[in-house]
């Protein structure tokens, strides 16, 4: 911009060289370890790096850059921070309930169903998911495929183990999201932490997949991947996107979360909405 | 050290380069009329800063936000030329009722953000319940659910950092009520990247935390009662398109 004082193009300067920096990073994560953030979307992005240079000790990301190319651990701690994401069980519960109105209807019809959670994190929502259909009298007929990136999360998702402080957000989720029983019947508290039943997991596939570098493995009834897509820039939704459609049965169902859209991406036409509020569309072509 | 906007008396805005040169822009001295609906010149003198170009308004609240941010909008132009973009402490659950209350109220048009949106004049994007809200250097939103920063989720200083990177000096913060301190560290880093923070007037305020710990954690450039604040902006704001 003509004009402008040093001090704010020396900003902009800085600005620029970090943006440098966190392409640099991720080019050579990407290169040695395979995982590829390299179309993630930058705000979050950068926010999580700079947690990770502070963690470590260090002053600038191209300090970072040294660090996880030479320490493994390191990108561990760094593929930590850049995959988990916060969720509650039956986060956003008027999702749920509405998916038990106008799709689990629909399902009762099919005699076996295939659900895809995509990018589950710690898991949360992948059990909310195993209550509602079991409660529903559907689970027997269900297997959920939940893929996360993260090994780790994975891991923690699988024990089925979680933080007795959130039960009480967790069990207000649970009422709201048209919950037919006792959430606290789904659980064994102990010490602080709450261990659900391990019926809820018999019919769940926990599975490491990368959305952005790995191919479809199935056709499924139902695709849900909510809050992992707004990490991604746009190029890299439409792929994600693509892959999706690529993995549904015709009039399957998509969930997405409750402020992602598919609107602007390619794959629009080939849903309808079935619930517009809630995101989620039926795949009609 | 390589200084941010400082206003020198009588109102012209110097910076200072890493060398130690003086920059300097002359005030503007052009008889301007006044903009339909307001008697005076919000703070009696002439706003250099006014010359400067913004792109990007950043707001943050918390108890009381409802009704300030009411009167801000309320006072604002439906052609006000700079994007806003909210971040209000509210219930997780907490689903239309804010963005359809303050677009009855507003010129403007008033939404819950949705991930990848674009940024344009016009529009005040409020961060939606249990989401933090961030801006991109490309001008268009979004959305994260990393976990809460100080319990607060979405998080004034998330969205305050994220204009900061992305907008640098072109960036207006404005810090209202609120019953705790989120939103001081994203004003200080906004005044860092030589943005331009506004905050209300503690005396002014329903909670006075917020705007008080903004106060203390940097040098701001306005402190105004809040009925002065929606003015102050139309007149900040009149050179940039």
């Amino acid at each position: 911009m003509a004009n402008e004082p040093a001090a704010i193009l020396d900003e902009q300067a800085k600005a620029d060289l970090e943006q440098i920096e966190v392409r640099l990073l991720t080019e050579g994560i990407y290169q040695h370890y395979g995982f590829d953030f390299r179309d993630y979307s930058l705000p979050s992005l950068r926010r999580r790096i700079w947690k990770r240079v502070y963690a470590e000790g260090l002053s600038t990301i191209a300090g970072l850059i040294e660090k996880v190319l030479h320490d493994p651990q390191s990108m561990e701690r760094l593929l930590l921070d850049l995959s988990i994401n916060t969720t509650a069980m039956f986060r956003d519960p008027t999702f749920y309930l509405a998916f038990r109105r106008k799709v689990v209807p629909m399902l009762r019809t099919y005699p076996f169903v295939r659900i895809w959670h995509a990018g589950c994190s710690t898991g949360e929502e992948v059990y909310s998911m195993a209550i509602l259909l079991q409660e529903e009298g559907l689970y027997d007929r269900c297997r959920i495929y939940a893929t996360d990136i993260n090994e780790a999360v994975l891991q923690k998702a699988k024990s089925g183990i979680f933080p007795l402080s959130t039960m009480q957000e967790n069990t207000s989720n649970y009422i709201t999201a048209g919950g037919t029983g006792t959430f606290s019947d789904y659980y064994t508290a102990r010490y602080d932490y709450a261990i659900f039943r391990p019926s809820l997991r018999e019919n769940v596939v926990f599975a490491q997949h990368n959305l952005v570098t790995d191919a479809s493995f199935n056709l499924f009834n139902v695709i849900f991947c909510r809050n992992v897509l707004i990490y991604f820039n746009n190029a890299l939704q439409e792929r994600v996107q693509q892959l999706f459609l690529q993995s549904m049965e015709m009039f399957g169902i998509l969930g997405l979360g409750k402020k992602e859209s598919i609107k602007y991406t390619g794959v629009a036409d080939a849903y309808e909405e079935l619930d517009a509020e809630e995101r989620m569309y039926r795949r009609v072509r | 050290m390589v200084g941010g906007w400082r206003l020198a008396v009588g109102g012209s805005k110097t910076a200072t380069t890493r060398d130690g040169a003086v920059a300097s822009r002359q005030p503007p001295t052009a008889n301007r009329q006044l903009p339909p609906g307001i008697r005076s010149w919000t703070d009696g003198r002439v706003l250099s800063e006014a010359a400067h170009q913004y792109q990007l308004i950043v707001i943050g609240c918390s108890k009381g936000g409802m009704s300030a941010m009411e009167q801000i909008f309320g006072a604002l132009p439906a052609e006000f030329p700079v994007p806003i973009v909210a971040a209000q402490h509210r219930h997780r659950t907490s689903a239309g009722a804010l963005p359809d209350f303050l677009r009855r109220q507003s010129k403007l048009n008033v939404v819950d953000a949705t991930d990848k949106q674009w940024i344009q004049p016009g529009n005040v994007y409020l961060a939606p319940a249990d989401y933090h809200l961030l801006v991109d250097r490309g001008g268009e939103l979004s959305l994260s659910v990393d976990a809460a920063v100080a319990y607060s989720r979405p998080s004034i200083d998330v969205l305050f950092e994220s204009a900061a990177d992305a907008y640098h000096a072109r960036t207006i913060a404005v810090v209202l009520t609120g019953a705790n301190a989120d939103g001081a560290r994203g004003a200080k880093r906004i005044k860092e990247r030589g943005g331009f923070v506004v905050v209300q007037d503690p005396q002014t305020a329903e909670a006075p935390e917020m705007p008080t710990a903004a106060i203390a954690a940097t040098r701001v450039d306005r402190i105004l009662p809040l009925n002065r604040i929606g003015p102050f902006l139309v007149e900040l704001c009149r050179n940039s398109a």
